[in-house]
């Protein structure tokens, strides 16, 4: 089984590749990536890839499948559909389940149920804590043994300096990342983000200080240890200043920013549209500045989706009972071409290695094999139409959640071709059964 | 009665969710309507027919006697059909949802919602959903504009015009829909507003919405032609955000001395209902500067104006 992509751009940033070249998949694994005629002998389905961009398979960080527990908002199928059609060939998923991903049993669940779907690689994130209350670690030598890629509390911040001290010393055991959540509970407890809009809208604000006061701990913390620190979906001007300092000094912290936070600003939240409400909130304008800023000179990492799915009932209602998140995984990549790449903010280059070895960096373990078009890597491929337009319509999403901010916006730049290893998984958009 | 070839503003309004976005024209509309109908409420018989056959519906998901009792009785002099639903005999406490509430009311045929809600973005969200009017009477810490409309019928009342007049309003800003109408509707008119109160009920971005923060009492009102003094609330202190009644009061409490701060014939606002001796003094409650009575009235009269011009009424049809 061979499938030949011919004439995209490829770029592939492990390997320092960006040119107009072809790429030969062979049982799964990429053959051979240069020149190569196509003729009978090959017995190879050609793909015309001209005009597009031929890029390793993209890594979402960041992702909420909600199953178990929740499958009413989404489950690892419906997840899994969503990714491939967002571009995405792996993706981590989040412990925040019921039962929480704190134990090897549900963490296993977790990737069969994955593998039996059978689309996207879906590698499990475990709790920090038993039953991510904070309070005593979760089994994480368990959790790695059966699969976890990393330890996160996700969805609430781990409140006790110890526990994330110890967290974060004892990771070291495993080689993997402790991804934080960076809430200072006593002082987030509002609906938008606060400044001149929350003033406006009559929001109860979550100040910028909300975040920053904890991701200075958790540098400190990193500092003290010598753990591996995530800070996850970072919002704020102050955390990425305090991120700067820290990776300046030497200390082994990376982070994530999510295309919402990077695409809307704190305006949006006007029209009290719960599509808009999530936590983090959306910052305002000098925010979303540093951000774009950041991700652009290389502080940022990785673009992660912190794709949130709810149900409906949870956001048609008022703006303070509705819930914190927005369904992201379909419209990610779209988002940062549109409102990044084509405006010239972001070299579409360094796009690419944000989705791909930007995250794979931060999940050391599978770095050799994930985000690359290496020879003998698993054929994960992600092809972008850049000239594709495309309204976004939650109905037609595979996500459970229509949540999204984004709907009815036209956006410029899509995946068109998904491949995970070595299988056409979704096409122009459509999950390829 | 005569009926008007010109047309109003309303014509494309459906729903009055806030001051933020109404127009010097409609807000002068609404005063300028607002006087007949103040007439009609100083009249030994209060009912003119020109809502015979119109339906409102009052909603309050959070106390409030006078406002409700202002939409009532303006529904009511003007013949509406007026009703009531008091949310802690509704199926609110049944779990049902505000869409669905909302959606058997709106089945029942009334023309306009009056709503109250804690939650900001309230009406705003039922708007979008009915094909009812709605009138924001209150929603959580963002807008009360019926206030706001009566305020500035108050203040042009007794100073003739609301352009460019000083402005002070004294309390809790951070939480108060009151201040936020108020300063939307005011600033429309050019006047200098400035809030005063402690800094932790000061809510930040004031300055770009042309408003000036003294945290000091007296320095807000040195020189003002209205003081707007808001209730403070007891539970804020429970929050934390000050430290006692005691406290706010020696600091805030707008006093008899205070008025010579001001400008001549300085007037002074409360939006009712008044915590005497902690943010306003009696003497000044109970003195010839304030309006807070008469408040009470021109929000009946603004009220009638409102729900007339929501309607399709024209201005120069209740003259008669």
């Amino acid at each position: 089984m061979r499938l030949l992509l011919k004439g995209g751009r490829v770029i592939d940033p492990a390997n320092n590749i960006d040119a107009i070249l072809d790429v030969l998949i062979e049982d799964g694994k990429i053959a051979a990536v240069g020149g190569i005629r196509h003729n009978e002998d090959m017995r190879a389905d050609a793909v015309d890839c001209r005009g597009k961009i031929v890029c390793p398979g993209f890594i979402d960080l960041h992702a909420h499948l909600r199953e178990p527990g929740y499958e009413y908002k989404e489950d690892i199928s419906s997840g899994s559909h969503a990714a491939a059609a967002g571009g995405f060939t792996t993706i981590c998923c989040m412990p925040n389940t019921d039962p929480v991903i704190d134990n090897g049993a549900v963490a296993g669940f977790v990737r069969r149920r994955a593998q039996e779907v059978g689309l996207v690689n879906v590698l499990p994130i475990g709790a920090i804590t038993k039953k991510q209350a904070g309070e005593e670690l979760a089994e994480m030598g368990e959790l790695v043994s059966a699969g976890c890629v990393a330890v996160s509390d996700d969805g609430k911040p781990v409140l006790r300096s110890d526990v994330m001290r110890h967290a974060l010393e004892y990771s070291r055991l495993f080689g993997i990342p402790v991804l934080s959540h960076c809430e200072d509970a006593s002082l987030s407890a509002g609906q938008m983000h606060e400044g001149y809009y929350s003033t406006v809208f009559g929001l109860k604000g979550i100040p910028a200080e909300a975040e920053e006061i904890m991701v200075t701990r958790d540098l400190i913390l990193a500092r003290l240890t010598g753990g591996r620190l995530h800070i996850c979906h970072i919002s704020t001007k102050g955390a990425l200043e305090a991120v700067k300092q820290a990776k300046a000094s030497g200390l082994r912290v990376t982070c994530e920013a999510t295309p919402h936070h990077l695409a809307l600003t704190d305006e949006a939240v006007g029209s009290y549209d719960t599509d808009t409400k999530v936590n983090p909130p959306l910052r305002s304008e000098e925010h979303v500045a540093a951000l774009r800023e950041a991700l652009a000179s290389g502080l940022i990492d990785c673009i992660a989706t912190d794709h949130a799915p709810h149900h409906f009932e949870s956001k048609d209602c008022e703006y303070g009972l509705a819930s914190f998140g927005i369904s992201g995984i379909e419209t990610a990549v779209a988002v940062i071409m549109d409102t990044l790449v084509h405006p010239g903010l972001l070299d579409i280059a360094r796009m690419v290695e944000l989705f791909t070895i930007g995250p794979a960096g931060v999940i050391t373990a599978n770095r050799a094999t994930v985000g690359t078009l290496t020879c003998g890597a698993p054929a994960d491929v992600t092809v972008i139409d850049p000239d594709l337009v495309r309204t976004v319509d939650p109905r037609a999403f595979y996500s459970r959640g229509k949540n999204t901010p984004f709907k009815c916006m036209e956006l410029k730049g899509w995946p068109c071709m998904t491949i995970v290893g070595g299988r056409i998984v979704a096409q122009d958009g459509l999950v390829v059964r | 009665m005569g009926i008007s070839a010109q047309s109003t503003q309303f014509d494309k309004r459906k729903d009055l969710l806030g001051l933020k976005d109404v127009s010097n024209e409609e807000i002068e509309l609404i005063l300028n309507t607002a006087l007949p109908m103040k007439d009609i409420i100083r009249r030994e018989i209060k009912k003119v027919p020109t809502l015979r056959g119109k339906g409102i519906i009052t909603v309050f998901y959070e106390n409030s006697t006078r406002t409700r009792t202002s939409f009532e009785l303006a529904g009511k002099y003007l013949s509406a059909d007026t009703s009531n639903l008091a949310v802690s005999t509704s199926s609110v406490q049944k779990g049902e949802t505000l869409r669905d509430t909302i959606k058997t009311l709106e089945m029942m045929g009334p023309d306009i919602l009056v709503m109250r809600h804690s939650m900001t973005g309230a009406p705003h969200y039922v708007a979008r959903n009915t094909s009812m009017r709605v009138i924001n009477a209150g929603d959580g810490t963002n807008e009360h504009p019926t206030q706001a409309l009566l305020d500035m019928f108050s203040i042009r009342e007794r100073k003739g015009r609301i352009d460019n007049l000083k402005v002070a309003i004294v309390g809790d800003i951070l939480h108060s829909r009151v201040a936020r109408s108020n300063i939307y509707g005011l600033a429309k008119f050019g006047c200098e507003i400035r809030v005063a109160g402690p800094p932790t009920l000061i809510p930040p971005g004031l300055d770009r919405l042309g408003v000036k923060t003294c945290f000091n009492l007296e320095d807000a009102i040195r020189g003002v032609d209205v003081i707007n003094v808001l209730r403070i609330q007891r539970e804020r202190q429970q929050t934390g955000l000050f430290p006692s009644l005691e406290e706010y009061s020696e600091l805030y409490m707008l006093r008899p001395e205070h008025m010579s701060l001001a400008a001549d014939d300085a007037i002074v606002l409360h939006p009712g209902p008044m915590n005497r001796g902690v943010e306003i003094s009696s003497d000044i409650a109970d003195g010839d500067t304030a309006l807070i009575n008469e408040q009470v009235t021109n929000g009946v009269a603004v009220r009638m104006a409102l729900l007339f011009l929501m309607m399709g009424g024209r201005k120069d049809e209740i003259a008669a």
